[in-house]
C-alpha cells in the first residue's frame, strides 16, 4: 500500500491553476521532498492532502484512506506541520499537547506527550504559554502537535523555514530519527543541499505540474552535464573540441565518465600538455535551475 | 465521536481562562443596568399586577445576558482562530461538521447559563423574584443559548475580519435583544411596535423565559416555545450546510 496516492488532482483559485492533473505516489518508509519555487503548488497539494483544501478534481488517499470520503481514517494517518508560524494563545505547551491528543481521540496520552516534548527539547516549557515562546520554540510545538497522534506519514510543510542553523540540524535529524523509526516523511524545502542527502524520492513541481519526479542521484545523473575544467601548460586547444573557455581555463561539458577519455586524446594529439584538471559534478541546485528554466 | 469531549472543553477552557472579561465583566453590566433603571422607573411603571418593575426587569437581563455572551463565545473564539490561523489544529483531527457545531454551542450555552447565572445572584438580594414555572427558565435559556450560539458561528463563518463581527453584533444583535422587551412589556407600546415586535425572535425568548419566573407573560409559553424551536432548527440547520460545505473554512 502506497503512503501516500494522488491521482489526478487539480485545484484551481479563480484563474491561477494551482495544481493539474498531478499524480504522485510515495511509498512508506519513503522521505519524500517536494521542491518547487514559490507558488509552485506545494503547500496547495499538501492542504489537499490534509484536508484543508478540496481538490476540483481527482482523488487522494492517505494510507490507503481517500481524504473525502474516509476523512477520519486518513487524516489519523497524517501528521501536518503547516508552514505558518500558528499557535493558540490560551494555553500552556502542555495544554496545546493535551488538547491536540484528545482531538484525535486519544486520553492519557501523558506518556508519549512527554517522549515527544523531550526530543524536541521542549519539556522545560511545557507549562509556559505559547505566547511566551520564541519563533523556534513555536516551530517545534508545531511538531510535536503534529505526532501527538503517531501517525505513520508527517507531511511537514517547510518546517526549516526562518528557523536557526542549530534549530535546523536539530530538526533534520529528528526526521531522520523518525523515518528510522518506520515513519513516512514527506516535506517542502527551499534547502536543497539537504534534500538531495536525505530524501530517497524527490518530486519537483512547477506551475502546479509535477515536473520531475525521481531520487536525487538520478535526477543530477538525468541533467548529462559533468563539467571537465582543464588549465593547459603548452600548446593551443585544439580547434575541434568544442569547450567554454573560462578565465585561463577550457570547460568541456561531458554526458559521461566515458567521455573523459577522447578529450584526454584529443589534447594528447593536439600536443597539449595539462596543467591542471578538474571533473565537475552538478548538484541538485544545478538540476533544479536546469529544470525551472527548461519547462 | 473522537473530537468532541475534548473541543468542548478547549471551548469552555478558552473562556474560563479569561474569566474576568468573560464572565465577571457583563455581569457587572447587567447590575448597573438593574441599578440605574430599577432606580429610575421603578415608581413609575408596573407591568403585570403584584410584579415590581425592579423585579420584572431582572429576568429580562438575565437572559440578554445569556444571549449576547453565547453569541461573543461563538463568534470571538471562531473568528480568533480564523484570523490568526490556529483554526488548523481543529481543521486537521478527524473531527466531523457535527461534533464542530455540537462543540462550539454547547460551549456557548456554557458561557450564556454561567453569565445568567451569575447575574441572577448579584441581582437576586435588590428583589424578591418567584419561580413559579422552572422547566421554562431552563428550556429558554437553553434553547435562547444554543440559537445565539449558533448566529455567533454562522457570523464567524461569513465573516473575514473582526470588525465584520462586531457590525453583526452592533447592528443586528444588539438591537434584536434591546427591542425584545427586556426593559418594558411590549404590551406598553403603541399597536404597529407592539406587532413588529413579534417579529423578533428574541422577544419569544425573553417573554417565554420570564413566564418561567412569573407564571404570566405576554404571550403563551408553549406558543413562545414553538417559536424559539423553529428558529433553532433553522439556524443550526444554516450553521451546520456551512460547516459540511467547509464554506470559508477549507478552501
Amino acid at each position: 500500500m502506497a503512503a501516500i496516492e494522488v491521482r489526478q488532482v487539480s485545484k484551481r483559485f479563480g484563474t491561477l491553476q494551482a495544481l493539474a492533473d498531478v499524480d504522485l505516489e510515495i511509498s512508506e518508509g519513503e522521505f519524500f521532498g517536494l521542491l518547487g519555487p514559490n507558488g509552485a503548488g506545494k503547500t496547495t497539494l499538501i492542504s489537499v492532502l490534509a484536508g484543508l483544501a478540496r481538490a476540483d478534481q481527482g482523488s487522494v488517499r492517505g494510507m490507503g484512506h481517500d481524504v473525502m470520503l474516509d476523512y477520519r481514517g486518513a487524516r489519523r494517518a497524517l501528521g501536518v506541520v503547516p508552514q505558518e508560524l500558528v499557535f493558540d494563545p490560551f494555553f500552556t505547551v502542555r495544554e496545546t499537547l493535551r488538547i491536540q491528543s484528545g482531538y484525535f481521540g486519544l486520553r492519557n496520552n501523558d506518556s508519549w506527550i512527554d517522549e515527544v516534548m523531550a526530543s524536541l527539547d521542549l519539556t522545560g516549557k511545557a507549562d509556559v504559554n505559547m505566547r511566551a515562546l520564541s519563533g523556534g520554540m513555536k516551530r517545534r510545538v508545531l511538531v510535536a502537535q503534529a505526532l501527538v497522534h503517531k501517525p505513520p506519514v508527517i507531511v511537514l510543510d517547510e518546517p526549516t523555514a526562518g528557523v536557526d542553523v542549530e534549530l535546523r540540524q536539530g530538526m533534520w535529524q529528528f526526521m531522520q530519527r523518525l523515518n528510522r523509526d518506520g515513519h513516512t516523511i514527506v516535506l517542502t524545502t527551499h534547502y536543497l543541499e539537504e534534500a538531495e542527502s536525505m530524501c530517497t524520492r524527490i518530486a519537483m513541481l512547477k506551475h502546479g505540474r509535477v515536473v520531475a519526479l525521481d531520487s536525487a542521484a538520478n535526477l543530477v545523473r538525468r541533467l548529462h552535464s559533468l563539467h571537465l575544467r582543464v588549465s593547459l601548460r603548452s600548446g593551443e586547444w585544439p580547434a575541434g573540441l568544442e569547450a567554454v573557455k573560462s578565465g585561463d581555463a577550457h570547460v568541456v561539458r561531458l554526458r559521461d565518465y566515458e567521455d573523459v577519455e577522447p578529450v584526454l586524446a584529443a589534447l594528447r594529439e593536439a600536443g597539449c600538455r595539462i596543467e591542471e584538471m578538474e571533473l565537475q559534478q552538478p548538484d541538485l541546485e544545478d538540476v533544479f535551475l536546469e529544470i525551472m528554466r527548461r519547462e | 465521536m473522537t473530537g468532541f469531549p475534548t473541543l468542548l472543553y478547549k471551548e469552555v477552557l478558552r473562556f474560563r481562562k479569561v474569566a474576568f472579561q468573560t464572565v465577571a465583566a457583563p455581569v457587572l453590566t447587567a447590575l448597573l443596568y438593574l441599578l440605574i433603571f430599577g432606580q429610575v422607573m421603578d415608581q413609575h411603571v408596573r407591568i403585570y399586577e403584584s410584579v415590581s418593575y425592579t423585579t420584572f426587569l431582572v429576568p429580562g437581563l438575565v437572559m440578554m445576558s445569556v444571549l449576547q455572551n453565547a453569541f461573543a463565545n461563538t463568534s470571538s473564539s471562531l473568528i480568533q482562530s480564523k484570523m490568526t490561523g490556529n483554526l488548523v489544529f481543529i481543521l486537521l483531527p478527524p473531527i466531523s461538521y457535527l461534533e464542530f457545531f455540537s462543540a462550539y454551542v454547547l460551549a456557548a450555552v456554557t458561557r450564556g447559563v454561567v453569565v445568567g447565572a451569575g447575574v441572577l445572584l448579584v441581582t437576586v438580594p435588590f428583589v424578591d423574584l418567584p419561580v413559579r414555572e422552572v422547566h421554562w427558565v431552563l428550556v429558554f435559556a437553553m434553547a435562547g443559548g444554543a440559537i445565539l450560539g449558533a448566529l455567533g458561528l454562522i457570523a464567524a463563518i461569513l465573516a473575514d475580519k473582526i470588525d465584520q463581527v462586531s457590525a453583526f453584533q452592533n447592528f443586528l444583535i444588539m438591537p434584536l435583544t434591546f427591542l425584545s422587551g427586556v426593559f418594558y412589556s411590549v404590551h406598553s407600546l403603541p399597536a404597529f411596535w407592539q406587532g413588529v415586535s413579534h417579529f423578533n425572535p428574541v422577544f419569544y425568548m425573553i417573554d417565554g423565559f420570564r413566564h418561567g419566573f412569573f407564571g404570566v407573560s405576554d404571550v403563551d409559553p408553549g406558543m413562545s416555545f414553538a417559536v424559539v424551536a423553529g428558529c433553532l432548527v433553522a439556524v443550526s440547520v444554516l450553521a451546520l450546510t456551512l460547516l459540511k460545505s467547509g464554506y470559508k473554512l477549507r478552501y
